[in-house]
């Protein structure tokens, strides 16, 4: 008897773990099939749908060609944020060259009975920004928005991806969505990064080493140590970036900072609903044994404060190393990439990065503009003053954290410092609407691309930690923290 | 969608990773739906600051402002969801980018457009790009009923485009009508899932009732 079962455990026990092993992503796809289309293609629910003005006009219209109406109201949420003024005081009409598509959201939502924050909502934001602090964005759903940073939801432990204005329409009409079943890939980031170092440093650390294209075609798990010992708020940056490695979507496990983050939030479930949902959302943890496609370690303790000195995120180091010559890379195709890099950003190979003069220093964005990275520069900030040659900008990331901060009293070490304290939005991240970097000019930006033109045409940008903004705000030229207290 | 079936054109080759989709057009020619896309189509290579026409630009060259199909680099259409991106190349007149591997994104936005996102091994695009800097012929067809990319020389190249995908392609599918055909089934997932996870479902009260949305219409119209 005793022989038999130890012959037939083992054997059963790795069946069994076989069949019943699954990822944290693998659960959530799997509550989600709606049907097999064919080979790994498959139509999933989406149990929210965030909708912005930008992205949302040409798919409104296309339902409307087609004589289609919205199919699910009531997991459709609608946001002003990216082509809005954020001048102190704005209206929807502030910046006109927005009125189309401002106006052309409310008319569809009007249309469609859909629920809409305006301008003047004490809700608004930036649409991934307001979807984690309102409680919209809950564990375990699925979620997409037309917008290619709706992987910072994943710090909420969904399934959150961007999705192109076709896929917005078909969303719209059909409260679902076809898809390739991606890889899934693991971030674990082990240790503990040191002082000064935020989880910007750490994202921006992971895109130079793996490169811009390692995450295609998967959705990464972040884990480890020092994701487990991140707030929500830096969660949510690093699942941000997700997409600045090519991944589809990033998202890290729930636990109790998730939930502690959510209880009460205006749209999380309440009462006994809530209860139920937490017991069910503690499940979803990928296994002890859950295999991936791909796994990534990343050592914390390594980390110095990053700023990017290039055209692309992975064109980044700290500022103690000296920038790459393009004459020692072999690559010819990355050799000229740097060279162009360099003649764009008016960089010269084997000068350091820290001591460049900026002109303006953008602290904002979806990335970097939620309460604890006001906090962080304003630590910098504090009794100290904007250089004179550099315009400071702080762009809240919602009206919530606006209002949060000035409540702390934030806004005013921003503004007795020189920096504008303005209303809440996109911003210089994208410069669609009225906040650009002018042509050559130079900024430093808490944001996620330093792509050429990002921030207006011509516009030179080097990506960093709200801190290292801040830090470099004051000093006039490239700095980090402890650059500038030294 | 716009069918592909067969096409016949002028290949540019931008030999470049990583062309993001800020790249193929910035977001100052975004904000409207009016204009013509195909203006804002790689806009901070092909104009200077005053929008003059950046001459040496490839595409400000002849023939390639007839251009039909770029071959690029790898992780072409990185970056921004944008659909512009799709549309702005096709207003210009691409359609089909040649490329070793694309942006999540960008090419699934490419296919519900009717641009045709041929996936290659580096060294057969490396190929394509060589010839491209060589000849004085610089066309392409690329043939999607029977996948293959000629060259004018008779050389073929054979590509492979996901089944449904193709097809969708070379009938000019309707893919929400395509989806709409399972519309019980998602009307019982939702069922399904108001009892297994209702809290999906528990959204509080709309602040903006229907009332003040039709107002908010009546006072636009
Ligand atoms: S802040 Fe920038 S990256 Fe984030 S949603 Fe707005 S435009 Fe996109």
């Amino acid at each position: 008897m005793l022989r038999k079962r130890s012959f037939v455990k083992p054997v059963k026990k790795i069946s069994m773990e076989q069949n019943t092993s699954q990822t944290f992503f693998d659960k959530i796809w799997d509550s989600h099939v709606i049907r097999h289309i064919e080979d790994d293609v498959y139509l999933l629910h989406v149990d929210r749908h965030m909708v912005h003005e930008c992205t949302s006009g040409a798919a409104f219209a296309a339902l409307k060609r087609s004589d289609r109406r919205v199919h699910s109201a009531d997991l459709t949420y609608s946001v002003v944020d990216h082509i809005l003024s954020t001048a102190p005081g704005r209206t929807g009409e502030t910046f006109p060259g927005g009125r189309e598509f401002v106006s052309l959201l409310r008319k569809n939502c009007a249309e469609h009975d859909l629920e809409l924050i305006d301008f003047d909502d004490p809700r608004q934001g930036i649409v991934h920004v307001i979807a984690p602090e309102l409680g919209i964005a809950l564990p375990g759903t699925t979620l997409v928005c037309g917008d290619s940073h709706t992987s910072t939801c994943g710090g909420m432990g969904c399934w959150a991806w961007g999705i192109g204005t076709s896929e917005v329409a078909h969303v719209l009409a059909t409260q679902s969505i076809l898809q390739r079943r991606p890889k899934r890939m693991r971030v674990n980031f082990h240790g503990k990064a040191g002082e000064g170092v935020y989880a910007k440093d750490m994202i921006l650390h992971l895109i130079g080493q793996v490169g811009v294209a390692a995450g295609q075609g998967h959705t990464v798990e972040y884990a480890g140590s020092a994701i487990r010992g991140l707030g929500i708020e830096g969660r949510l940056t690093i699942c941000n970036m997700s997409i600045e490695f090519g991944a589809k979507a990033g998202f890290v496990a729930p636990d109790d900072v998730t939930f502690e983050y959510l209880a009460g939030k205006p749209y999380a479930p309440q009462g006994q609903l809530w209860d139920q949902a937490v017991s069910h959302w503690r499940t979803l943890c990928s296994d002890a044994d859950a295999a991936f496609d791909r796994e990534v370690d990343i050592d914390c303790s390594t980390i110095r404060p990053q700023v990017t000195w290039g055209t692309s995120p992975e064109d980044v180091s700290s500022l103690d190393q000296p920038l790459p010559d393009p004459a020692d890379i072999a690559d010819p195709v990355r050799r000229r990439a740097i060279e162009e890099a360099f003649s764009y950003l008016g960089l010269e190979p084997g000068k350091p990065l820290a001591g460049l003069p900026v002109d303006v220093a953008f602290i904002g964005s979806c990335t970097n503009s939620r309460l604890s990275d006001l906090e962080a520069a304003a630590r910098v900030v504090k009794g100290r003053r904007v250089a004179a040659n550099v315009r400071g900008l702080v762009v809240p990331g919602s009206a919530e954290v606006r209002n949060a901060a000035q409540a702390m009293g934030l806004d005013k070490i921003f503004t007795d410092a020189g920096f504008e304290w303005r209303e809440a939005g996109c911003s210089m991240c994208v410069a669609i609407n009225d906040d650009f970097v002018d042509p050559g000019k130079r900024c430093i930006s808490s944001s996620n691309r330093n792509f050429e033109g990002r921030q207006g045409p011509k516009s030179r940008t080097h990506l960093a930690s709200p801190a290292t903004v801040a830090a470099t705000a004051v000093a006039g030229v490239i700095t980090d923290e402890c650059g500038l207290l030294s | 969608m716009e069918k592909f079936t067969k096409l016949d054109g002028v290949a540019a080759s931008f030999p470049i990773p990583n062309i993001n989709t800020d790249a193929v057009i910035p977001a100052s020619y975004q904000r409207t739906l009016k204009d013509d896309p195909g203006k804002g189509l790689f806009a901070g290579w092909r104009y200077d600051l005053d929008g003059k026409e950046v001459p040496d630009f490839i595409l400000n060259r002849e023939p390639f402002r007839q251009s039909r199909i770029i071959v690029a680099g790898e992780n072409f259409g990185c970056g921004s969801s944008r659909e512009f991106a799709v549309w702005a190349l096709m207003r210009f007149g691409i359609r089909c980018v040649i490329a070793p591997s694309f942006g999540d994104i960008f090419y699934e936005n490419a296919f519900k457009n009717g641009l045709l996102p041929i996936i290659l091994s580096p060294s057969q695009v490396d190929r394509l790009h060589d010839h491209l800097a060589k000849t004085n012929n610089p066309s392409l067809t690329v043939d999607l009923e029977k996948q293959i990319i000629e060259l004018p020389n008779g050389e073929s190249v054979p590509f492979t485009v996901p089944p449904s995908r193709r097809t969708a392609l070379l009938e000019g599918l309707d893919e929400i009508g395509q989806t709409l055909r399972f519309g019980d089934e998602i009307t019982d997932f939702q069922r399904n899932q108001k009892v297994t996870a209702p809290w999906v479902y528990a959204r509080p009260q709309y602040s903006r009732s229907a009332k003040e949305n039709a107002d908010a219409r009546a006072s636009i119209a």
